[in-house]
């Protein structure tokens, strides 16, 4: 596959999705060399997660290099997996990351802005969970 | 022999049990969970009912996938996707047959509550959607009754369980004593099959 990795932010919140996203981006400094998208809340603009909405954010950022998707809990987790058990919901090549939220996005967004491929933008997103803080 | 007109009754019933109990979901959501069971149910019933009176499905398993397809587009929290699943794991094992036996949809719906299993990661125990269903699916081979019945004694025994899955798991010890949403609105999908089929 050539071109650049898609990233998509899973949230129950919108405002967590648009914020992570922004804070992702800024601090890779790619601006908007890498296609990232938020996907957060319902449709309505509840607390949730619309699966219309992850399905909108994949298709957004999907340049035939695959798309990895992270996500926060629950309902979210549970409907990126549906999506993708159902086949034809989302882009070929999109993958559920199991990531930290906020700082595997900004490994994704910076690996992704490196070229990288889609196993190399897995990997440094889960690697994120191996950052101690203390 | 269970045709199409049969599984729309069920979903029928299904979404008046919803809309009836909404109330006392969400009361039993809000000791444990978020507190939106109830609203997110009657979300995505209220959606499906609209997309099958609209599309009007013809065989049994066709009911199931379009309700389950609505689920997960509607209804906005963890039960969307769950009985989305559930639903159209279900449909797709019974292919499109225009009547299925009693005993087919129970072997359908065992296939949905494997997939269920498998998309939650909960075993039978864990204070789930799981304790009402697999019992329920059980006793299907006896008759839609036995089913209710089996279905409401597996979410009563819910109660003392320690949630291990979902929102109610951080909860601990404190989980114990509520009974779990999920399981409760298991029941109501059992209970429905039986008036459906009355």
């Amino acid at each position: 596959m050539t071109g650049v990795v898609g990233i998509v932010l899973v949230s129950h919140s919108a405002q967590v999705a648009a914020s992570v996203t922004d804070l992702a981006r800024g601090l890779a400094g790619a601006g908007d060399a890498v296609p990232v998208a938020a996907a957060g809340g319902t449709a309505d603009g509840d607390l949730g997660t619309s699966s219309e909405l992850v399905a909108r954010a994949a298709h957004e950022v999907d340049r035939g290099a695959g798309v990895a998707v992270l996500v926060d809990i629950g309902s979210a987790v549970l409907t990126v997996k549906t999506l993708l058990a159902e086949g034809d919901e989302l882009p070929d090549g999109t993958r559920l990351v199991d990531a930290p939220f906020v700082e595997g996005a900004v490994a994704a967004v910076v690996t992704a802005a490196a070229g990288a491929d889609l196993d190399a933008v897995e990997a440094a997103a889960a690697e994120a969970y191996d950052y101690r803080k203390v | 022999m269970l045709d199409a007109d049969f599984f729309l009754r069920w979903m029928n019933a299904l979404t008046e049990a919803v809309n009836r109990e909404a109330g006392r979901l969400t009361e039993l959501d809000a000791a444990i969970g978020d507190a939106d069971h109830g609203t997110n149910l009657q979300r995505g019933f209220t959606a499906a009912k609209a997309a099958l009176e609209k599309d009007a499905p013809d065989t049994p398993g066709a009911v199931l996938m379009l309700t389950g397809r609505q689920l997960i587009s509607t209804v906005g929290g963890a039960s969307g996707p769950l009985y989305g699943t559930l639903l159209r794991r279900a449909g797709k094992a019974l292919g499109d047959e225009a009547e299925v036996s009693r005993e087919q949809l129970a072997e359908a719906l065992r296939a949905g509550i494997a997939a269920v299993a498998q998309l939650g990661g909960a075993k039978p125990g864990d204070k789930t959607m799981l304790d009402a269903l697999e019992p329920a699916a059980a006793a299907l081979d006896e008759s839609f009754t036995a089913a209710r019945e089996a279905a409401e004694e597996g979410a009563a025994a819910t109660v003392p369980m320690l949630a291990r899955k979902g929102r109610a798991s951080y909860l601990g010890e404190r989980s114990i004593g509520h009974q779990d949403p999920g399981a409760t609105s298991s029941a109501l999908l059992i209970g429905a099959l039986e008036e459906a089929a009355r």
